[in-house]
This record gives structure tokens, C-alpha cells and sequence, in this order.
């Protein structure tokens, strides 16, 4: 599994695991269990990891799917430069996360699934892999068309080389046949 | 609309039919556990929590049933064998089958969700009835039962909390391994991680057979409670709900007797496991036999050809098998497109390296090392083939095939046996005329099928039927440097990227014009019209596809074939 990015997957799961424990807090809150301040935290924890992983990182090879309406979130999470940028450190802050969610039932599957996301994304963080973000695909150079809709610069009939401005374009000086 | 229902029909009929399905049974399960009488008592404690867990656990039976069955690929192909009589759109529904795979997963899904929300709900009350003192119809039944098998609530003790209760029980314990099984087999399944690194989705996928371990054990605890038939007799709830301090006194309010509900998951996955065992087995079994390999060709772009013969192998036109090389991963089996034709007395692949497995067959089959091959031949193993064949392409008198990107894979083996057929006048074959588009962003990793077409080319000329396959190459990955040599080189006959004798196009096809010019070149056919390529093109291909046929019985009417090849 040489060429697989462990982050792919991490980012994935570990998207998941946020929205798990949302909705783990969620049930926790509104049916006000025993230990509901965890389940609050687990609201507030699981929103925070779902926009920080929303946004998915360029990948190493091949072009990247956007997950829709990223490039917002993207952008802030650019902004915290190596905080964001280093998978070690998505690892240690998803481990410290999980930690409070273990405490009441209704997070706890929140805890184990981000717990297993920071596992991967140190798998990530030790094989040098890096967050970046996807910039926008600049067009194929410029506009193919553009040059071909140019009408000729410099039509036949044309003087003698000698006495010929330095042609736009090298075709053109192929095309015509010199007299000799 | 003619068109969607003869593509669409059967698999919303199927969808419909299965949705239907899933909604009755919660709806039944869901009033069961609401309405009927043996579970009054256990309802005092849990409320509606109890059917609201019940009723999508019986769907989830459902789907655990069904989803292992569309992944039985050697099942469905006996099954598409033995329809003969059926009508092709039948079988062909068989192919949809990792479509559906994939709903069912959607569906256990979202009802895991509903059973766990309902069970935190469940274990909470559970274990705040417990721990109460009060004398509330709730706390005194946590009570029944302290000393032997007849309790109600599964929480004995007033001691504990939800969460070691979970890890404690059998129920609890694995719910929350099959759950995490479950959930790590969604996330590497997505398409990114499914298309980008093949390998993390098929070994993780390998989770569902602890998925299914667990979920056949789950119930064995017995912890959904119930009031006993003969206690339903002697107690009757309506009069001694009230009255509850006087239970054991009284002889109308004897104290009640509650027994578990038997496991019922077995009854419904047991036989698909069997089936995929079965399945597994046979794939094993057809590994084992002996594949040769009577020649592999390296093309442009790190594509490598590879020719095999197996005994008793029989394949159609747009087949695909599984090939597993154990020199490289022992237990990775991956799928390809067969790219040769029924006629020749061998069947082939064409596998461009793209990734770990592909780049070790490409090292091991063919690359620099051509004197490993004379001595060292590695075992290769060949499950197949699979899908269904795309005969429709040869029943209609004008086709047109459009491929985009690898997704004319297919038509190679396709556009061969067509040749075949034609050169014998196969009876079977009513196509006068093909149309073949081509779209891709750069030729290169293709230049095999280019090979193809020229070789095509040239047997036409020689049987003096130039014109009965008409090409159109579209690149539309091209750049100003290209578009240079392209305009100095526009006089010469034959195309200077293919170098076949029909020039290349440059961009996106203007289906507009391509249907309108087809339709008037045949004014009284019915075109089959066949892609494999991305769905917005298949989007923009059924809009001309209605646009063009005419109204007219007699006119010409284009039918939209879309094949996930």
C-alpha cells in the first residue's frame, strides 16, 4: 500500500467522527441524560472538527475533488498556517477531543471514531504527509483560441526576409514559401 | 420518457418495491413494540424509546439479509445465465447491482442510527429507574426479579452507568464493535478513497465479516424484555399498575414473570452467509485453475497487454474479470474490461499502471525484464467473466458508440467482434454502420486502441468497405504548442497524432450537430446509441437522444443505451 495518503482516509473519518459526535451530543442534550454537560461539549467539539476537516487537502498526486462550497472553510484554515498544515498535530488535538466524550454514552462512539481518525492521520503525520490547500485550477495556459482568432499580423504579400520585422509567429515564416 | 423507462424502469420498480418493504416492516415492528400488551411494563420504563429501537432493527435485518446477496457475483451470473428467456433489460438490472449494494448500505445506515439514538434513550431510563427509590410504577418494576431470571430491567444494578453497562453486556458490547465496523467500512468506501487507493476500501471492506459475527450474537442476551404468557394470564396490568404495593399480596396482582425475546437476526442473514461463503469457495475454487499466458505486449504509457487462455473460459462482448496475481498481493483481486473478442481464441486485458497493484503487474508481465518472462512465469489467476454481454450493439442497424476516456475500453472488444462477424457474414449481426466517438484528454495512455482502429482501417479498405466504421477522435485536453503542429502539418493524409487516416478533432463534440447529421444520414433507422463515459456526458447524450428521435413510428429514433461497463 505504498502510494496510499493515510490522510485521505483520516480526513474522512475523521469528518465522520465529528458529525457522530454531534449528533451523539445532541441526543445527550435534548433527552438531558446524566453527564449532559459532555454531551454539550460533544456538540461543540464535534462542530468545531467537522469545519476544521470539511475542507479536504490537495493531494500529492492527481487532481482533488472538492468537497462542495470548500474553498471558504479552506481559507480560514489556511490561515493558521502549521497549526492546520501539520498532521501531527491533528493527530495529538483529535486525541485530546475524544477524551471528554468518553465520559457519557451518548459521545463515546464519537470518542473511539475520532480516536481512530487521529491514528490514521498520525500514520500521515510519520510518512511526511501535509495539508495544503487546493487552489482553484488555473485555464490550461492561455485561452487555446486566443492566438487562432487573431487575424495575421503580417499578411502575404510580405517584403524579403532581410527586410522583414521579426515575425509573430514562426509558423507563419514556415508557411509561406520563399522565393529563392 | 420512452427512453428512461427503458433504462430506468426496472431499477425504480425495484427501488420502489424495496423501499416499500422497509417501511412496512418498521411500521409493523414499530406497532408491535408500541401497542401490544406483553411489553406494557417494559414500555413504563423505556416509553416509546422501545419501539422506536425495535422497529428499525428489523429493517436492519432486512438489509443485512440483502446487502451480501448483489455481491455474489458468481450467483448472479448463474442467474443471468439461466434467464435466457428473459428480456435483456432484465439481466441487465443484474448489473446495477453495486448501485444497489450501496443503497441497502445507505439504508443500515441511517437505521443504526435510529437503533443506537432509540438505545441511549433506552439504557438511560433503564438505569435512572434503577437507581431510583421512589415507589413509581417504573422503580418497582427495576425490581422484579432480584434474584433470579425474571427481571425486566437488563440494569441489575443501582451501582452503575449507561457506558459500563454498554461494555458489559453482550448486546451492548457488540453494537459498538459492529458499529465502528460499520463506520470504518463507510469512510473507506467513499469514491475518493475507492478510486484513489483501491487496497485501504478492500481490506477494510473485510470488516463486514466481523460486522456479521457480531450481528448474529447481538442478541443473545435476551435483554428485550417481556411479561410471560402465563403471567399475562394470572396478572393483569390495567388493574395492578395502580397497585403496586400490594403485588405478591393479592392474589389478582401475583408479582410478574419476564422473560427475553429470542435472537431473530440469525433467521434472516444466516442463508445469505451461507450463499457468500459459497460464493468465496467458488471463487477459490476457479482461482485455482490454470491460466496461461500466451503473450504480453507493453504498450505506450505504461500500459501492458496481457493475452491468456483458460479452459472452459467463455466470454461476450463487454465482460470484465478479476484477475489476482499472488507473486504480488496474495489476496487483492482486481477488476478489468475485456478487451478482445468472443471469435479469437483468447481472451485479453489491457492494464494501465495506476497504482500499486497495477505498477507490480506492469514490473512483473512486462517493463524492461523481457528474459524474466522466458523462465519465470508467475501465476496469474482469472475469476469471470462477469456483467452482461452488450449484444444490444449488434442488433441495431446503425450504432453509435461513444467512449470517453478509458470508458472505450469496452468498444474495443466490442468493435472487433462486430469485424468478426462482418468478415463471416454472421447472421446475427444486423449493423450496417458504426459511429464511433472517442473522447479523451491525450491519446497517450490509449495508443493501443488507436493501433485497433488503424488496423481496423485497414482491413476495411482491403475488403472495400471503407465506410462502415466511421471515427471521430475527440482531444480535448490540447494546448497552443499542439495546435501549432497540428496547423503545420494539416495537409498530410494521415493525422499526425494517430496517424490514423481520420483526423482528430479538438475539443468537446458538438452533439448537436453529430446527431443531426446522423439522423439525416439515415433517415428511417433505429440507432442504438451506447456510451461509457461520465454521467454529465450521458446527461447531454439523453437530451439528443429525445431531441432527434422523431415522433414519427417511421422515422428515425435514436435509443439511449447506458452501460456501466
Amino acid at each position: 500500500m505504498g502510494q496510499i495518503e493515510w490522510a485521505m482516509w483520516a480526513n474522512e473519518q475523521a469528518l465522520a467522527a465529528g458529525l457522530i459526535l454531534v449528533i451523539g451530543g445532541v441526543v445527550g442534550v435534548a433527552g438531558q441524560f446524566k453527564g449532559w454537560q459532555y454531551a454539550a461539549y460533544g456538540i461543540a467539539a464535534g462542530v468545531f472538527i467537522m469545519l476544521l476537516e470539511y475542507p479536504r487537502g490537495k493531494r500529492r498526486k492527481g487532481t482533488t475533488l472538492e468537497r462542495p462550497g470548500q474553498s471558504y472553510l479552506a481559507a480560514v484554515v489556511n490561515l493558521f498556517g502549521p497549526l492546520t498544515r501539520n498532521y501531527y498535530v491533528r493527530a495529538v488535538l483529535h486525541a485530546c477531543l475524544a477524551v471528554p466524550g468518553g465520559f457519557m454514552l451518548a459521545t463515546v462512539l464519537g470518542t473511539v471514531n475520532l480516536g481512530i481518525a487521529s491514528i490514521i492521520y498520525l500514520l500521515a503525520a510519520v510518512r511526511k504527509e501535509e495539508w495544503s490547500p487546493i487552489q482553484a485550477q488555473q485555464s490550461k495556459g492561455r485561452q487555446p483560441g486566443k492566438s487562432i482568432h487573431q487575424p495575421p499580423t503580417n499578411p502575404p504579400p510580405r517584403p524579403p526576409a532581410e527586410r522583414r520585422r521579426k515575425p509573430e509567429d514562426d509558423v507563419e515564416s514556415e508557411d509561406t514559401p520563399t522565393i529563392k | 420518457m420512452s427512453n428512461w423507462v427503458l433504462n430506468h424502469g426496472l431499477s425504480a420498480l425495484v427501488i420502489v418495491v424495496w423501499l416499500g418493504i422497509n417501511i412496512f416492516l418498521f411500521v409493523y415492528y414499530f406497532h408491535f413494540y408500541e401497542y401490544n400488551t406483553v411489553f406494557y411494563y417494559t414500555r413504563q420504563i423505556t416509553g416509546s424509546a422501545l419501539a422506536w429501537a425495535r422497529a428499525p432493527a428489523a429493517c436492519l435485518n432486512f438489509n443485512c439479509l440483502l446487502i451480501l446477496l448483489p455481491v455474489c457475483r458468481n450467483l448472479l451470473s448463474f442467474l443471468r445465465g439461466s434467464c435466457v428467456c428473459c428480456r435483456c433489460s432484465a439481466r441487465k438490472q443484474l448489473d446495477k447491482n453495486i448501485t444497489f449494494h450501496k443503497l441497502v448500505a445507505y439504508m443500515i445506515a441511517l437505521h443504526t442510527v435510529i437503533h443506537i439514538v432509540a438505545h441511549l434513550f433506552n439504557f438511560e431510563r433503564f438505569n435512572d429507574s434503577q437507581q431510583s427509590t421512589g415507589q413509581t410504577l417504573d422503580a418497582v418494576l427495576s425490581r422484579v426479579g432480584h434474584n433470579d431470571s425474571r427481571w425486566l430491567n437488563p440494569i441489575r444494578s443501582d451501582q452503575t452507568t449507561p457506558t459500563y453497562i454498554t461494555f458489559t453486556t453482550i448486546a451492548g458490547l457488540t453494537g459498538v464493535i459492529i458499529t465502528l465496523a460499520l463506520i470504518l467500512m463507510i469512510t473507506s468506501s467513499t469514491d475518493t478513497i475507492r478510486r484513489s487507493y483501491f487496497e485501504v476500501f478492500w481490506f477494510t471492506h473485510h470488516l463486514f465479516v466481523i460486522f456479521f459475527i457480531g450481528l448474529v450474537i447481538h442478541g443473545i442476551g435476551r435483554i428485550v424484555r417481556q411479561q410471560t404468557e402465563e403471567s399475562m394470564e394470572v396478572h393483569d396490568y390495567l388493574f395492578c399498575q395502580n397497585r403496586t404495593s400490594e403485588w405478591g399480596s393479592i392474589p389478582e396482582c401475583p408479582i410478574p414473570v419476564f422473560k427475553g425475546g429470542a435472537p431473530m437476526t440469525w433467521k434472516w442473514v444466516l442463508a445469505p452467509m451461507i450463499l457468500y461463503v459459497f460464493e468465496r469457495l467458488l471463487r477459490l475454487y476457479r482461482s485455482q485453475q490454470s491460466v496461461v499466458i500466451t503473450k504480453a505486449v507493453v504498450h505506450p504509457s505504461k500500459v501492458l497487454e496481457l493475452q491468456m487462455q483458460m479452459k472452459g473460459f467463455k466470454m461476450e462482448v463487454g465482460q470484465y474479470i478479476f484477475i489476482n496475481c499472488p507473486s504480488i498481493s496474495q489476496l487483492e483481486w482486481h477488476p478489468f474490461t475485456l478487451t478482445s473478442a468472443p471469435e479469437e481464441d483468447f481472451f485479453s486485458v489491457h492494464i494501465r499502471s495506476a497504482g500499486d497493484w497495477t505498477d507490480g503487474m506492469f514490473e512483473t508481465f512486462g517493463g524492461d525484464k523481457f528474459e524474466r518472462l522466458k523462465h519465470m512465469q508467475p501465476r496469474i489467476s482469472v475469476d469471470g467473466p462477469f456483467g452482461t454481454a452488450s449484444e444490444d450493439a449488434f442488433h441495431y442497424e446503425v450504432s453509435v458508440l461513444i467512449g470517453a476516456g478509458i470508458g472505450v475500453t469496452p468498444f474495443a472488444s466490442v468493435l472487433k467482434s462486430i469485424w468478426y462477424k462482418y468478415e463471416k457474414s454472421d447472421a446475427g449481426l444486423r449493423t450496417k454502420k458504426i459511429y464511433l466517438f472517442w473522447i479523451c484528454r491525450e491519446t497517450q495512455a490509449f495508443e493501443w486502441f488507436a493501433d485497433l482502429l488503424r488496423s481496423l482501417e485497414n482491413n476495411m479498405e482491403q475488403l472495400g468497405k471503407p465506410d462502415f466504421l466511421n471515427y471521430k477522435l475527440f482531444l480535448t485536453g490540447w494546448d497552443s504548442a499542439q495546435a501549432v503542429h497540428i496547423k503545420v502539418h494539416f495537409d498530410k493524409e494521415t493525422d499526425v497524432v494517430t496517424g490514423l487516416k481520420q483526423k482528430t478533432h479538438y475539443g468537446r463534440p458538438n452533439w448537436d450537430k453529430e446527431f443531426h447529421s446522423i439522423a439525416q444520414a439515415h433517415p428511417k433507422t433505429t440507432v442504438g446509441v451506447f456510451l461509457c463515459g461520465p454521467q454529465p456526458l450521458a446527461k447531454a447524450l439523453e437530451e439528443c437522444t429525445n431531441k432527434y428521435s422523431e415522433i414519427n413510428p417511421l422515422g428515425v429514433h435514436f435509443h439511449f443505451n447506458k452501460e456501466n461497463f
